[in-house]
């Protein structure tokens, strides 16, 4: 069994009420940073913990909270971002939905690390029913004194506003996020500034995601380096993994990063392997916009080394062998699945979530769809994959928000490992609309699963 | 009849309103779209718009430009029950494409129609945060998940009650 930090209550009964969470230890990391810690000695904890950002980019949290800007009279924000709309991630979700204390707790610990007064917790709109469980832990917590005026008679006032977004990808990227709580279109803003000095209404503020957030509050109840122990080199503490697609055990489960992705997929413990006696031909393992690897490249690294459940494992061989992390949105595809029409999905997915501020991810995403529905519909030419090949390198890097990368990452990394399944498609029309691309191509591949 | 918010939802706006510093009640825009939304027969007319701009003192345009960007806004009318069906990949992995046949077949209407009797309008719409539990869709506030044929029908004919 690997260590559980986050989840570790989440089946205690009742664990949503106040005061069984309070019983099961919580709010303690409120007490120990407002009664004997500065704000800047808990920055120094969540720096010392190696802690990166669990929304998808990685980045060391503590380097973040450091960058925050503190001009005298200016106030400050914590925003917590709790847009989840990455295909394939839903823990944020299963954190907010079942122990909702432990973001407010790790979000009043955070904001007083800030100097942040007012806090908000942007969601995305179609969480409606958990707007309603935030809203019910924040009235617990104000009542019982973590929030408010003068908490705990440190002098530190603190309130949290839960804002709904309206259905928009975009706003999971943190300037369009300010935007789309300022009331505006979810358009991303040009960086630098960068939020750090001009976020919420031009004051500093720091975007973390809800993961990040709640994983302040073990940082703070054990230290940072007692954090930092777990794990493996730079992949320090757990990591909540939503795993689904063809597994025979979907759910979100919390990882310590020493496992690896062969264990996770066929554990008992998690995945629990695929269902039906199929077998496993590819997965995204860390949401929709990071490379789809096939099995054989998924298990082992090219270089023959048992891919880990890491950062660092995850991305060996960088684009070329390799995959990301990323949010943790682990999608298995079974050997009956289709890697052009899977791949389709995700071009329609990332069309329909443009912005459209820039040109090169407003027209490639709708050029990329269409040219991966006419393949996977029996109209297309073998120039297309080319076409596509071409479309993507041309968006990727080209646009001010990394949604244009996130479009074309998966379309490369499906026409790098699986063009043959693309040519056949070209080359038997008829077929690609009544069967899926055989196996016989994974052969080797599939040698290695379990 | 002018569109005109309850009492107890112009209260709402302003208590939605104080939860920003001085002068960026522009931030209340998204929020108060969905009160007027769910108050208003589930879609945002002009007028609806017009009328969020007045009460919150923006131009009506900055109203417009936001309601247009957002999915979840409805600028048609819709049906009493409006399925939601997720139809990106993880969903699509589970026969999502199955269900949405389904559903299509059973309502005789397509995604983006409204059965004649006002009943039931049926939307595909992209990933939803429910991979784990596919095929599935949203019905108002709730997620309805591991979509069958079976549950279409038990859910089609509980809204027809």
């Amino acid at each position: 069994m690997g260590r559980k930090l986050l989840l570790e209550k989440a089946h205690v009964e009742n664990i949503r009420l106040y005061e069984v969470y309070r019983r099961e230890g919580g709010y303690r990391s409120v007490e120990k940073a407002l009664k004997s810690m500065s704000p800047d000695q808990v920055t120094d904890e969540v720096k010392k913990s190696g802690l990166r950002g669990r929304g998808g980019a990685g980045f060391p949290t503590g380097m973040k909270w450091g960058f925050l800007a503190k001009p005298a009279g200016v106030p400050r924000y914590l925003v917590v971002n709790a847009d989840e709309s990455e295909p394939g991630t839903f823990k944020d979700r299963y954190l907010m939905e079942f122990i909702p204390h432990l973001l407010i707790e790790g979000m009043i610990t955070s904001s007083y690390a800030l100097g942040s007064n007012n806090s908000y917790i942007y969601i995305r709109g179609e969480y409606a029913w958990i707007v309603d469980i935030l809203e019910q832990a924040i009235a617990e917590a104000r009542q019982h004194g973590w929030l408010g005026k003068n908490i705990l008679g440190s002098g530190f006032d603190c309130e949290i506003h839960v804002q709904r977004g309206a259905g928009a990808y975009i706003c999971g990227e943190e300037t369009a996020l300010l935007e789309s709580l300022e009331g505006k279109r979810g358009n991303p803003r040009i960086k630098p500034p960068f939020p750090a000095v001009k976020g919420l209404w031009d004051c500093p503020t720091v975007v973390n995601n809800v993961e990040t957030i709640t994983a302040v509050v073990p940082i703070l109840n054990d230290g940072g380096e007692e954090y930092a122990k777990i794990g493996i080199g730079k992949s320090t503490g757990t990591k909540l993994i939503s795993a689904c697609g063809n597994i025979n055990k979907p759910g979100v489960y919390e990882i310590d990063m020493t496992i690896s992705v062969e264990e996770f997929i066929y554990s008992d413990e998690y995945c629990g392997g695929i269902p039906n006696g199929r077998k496993l031909k590819a997965c995204i393992p860390g949401g929709s916009s990071v490379p789809i690897l096939p099995a054989n490249l998924l298990l082992k690294t090219a270089k023959g080394e048992t891919r880990m459940m890491t950062y660092e494992s995850l991305a060996d061989g960088g684009f070329t062998s390799g995959s990301m992390m990323g949010s943790g949105g682990f999608i298995v595809l079974d050997d009956r699945q289709c890697v052009v029409r899977h791949t389709y999905t995700l071009a329609r997915f990332y069309r329909h979530e443009s912005c459209g501020q820039c040109s090169p991810c407003r027209e490639g995403t709708g050029w990329m769809e269409k040219i991966l529905w006419n393949i996977e519909t029996g109209k297309g030419k073998m120039s297309d994959i080319d076409l596509l090949w071409d479309i993507q390198r041309k968006i990727e890097g080209n646009t001010i928000c990394p949604l244009g990368d996130a479009a074309a990452w998966p379309v490369a990394a499906a026409i790098r490992h699986f063009r043959d399944e693309f040519e056949w498609h070209v080359n038997f029309p008829q077929e690609a609309q009544t069967r899926n691309f055989g196996l016989a191509h994974y052969a080797d591949a599939l040698e290695l699963t379990v | 009849m002018p569109v005109q918010f309850s009492d107890t939802t112009l209260a709402e706006v302003k208590k939605l309103v104080a939860r920003y510093p001085d002068g960026k009640h522009k931030s209340a825009l998204l929020p108060v779209l969905h009160l007027a939304q769910d108050e208003f027969g589930g879609w945002l007319s002009l007028e609806t718009l017009d009328y969020v701009a007045s009460v919150l003192n923006l131009s009506p345009i900055e109203v417009y430009e936001v309601a247009t960007f957002y999915s979840m806004y409805n600028l048609k009318p819709v049906g009493k029950n409006v399925f939601e069906v997720c139809q990106t990949g993880p969903c699509m992995l589970n026969g999502s494409d199955e269900i949405i046949a389904y559903i299509r077949e059973k309502l005789g209407i397509g995604p983006g129609q409204t059965t004649a009797d006002g009943l039931f309008t049926l939307k595909t719409v992209e990933c939803l945060g429910a991979c784990g539990y596919a095929p599935m869709m949203q019905m108002g506030k709730h997620y309805r998940e591991h979509l069958t044929r079976e549950k279409v029908d038990q859910i089609i004919a509980e809204s027809r009650k």
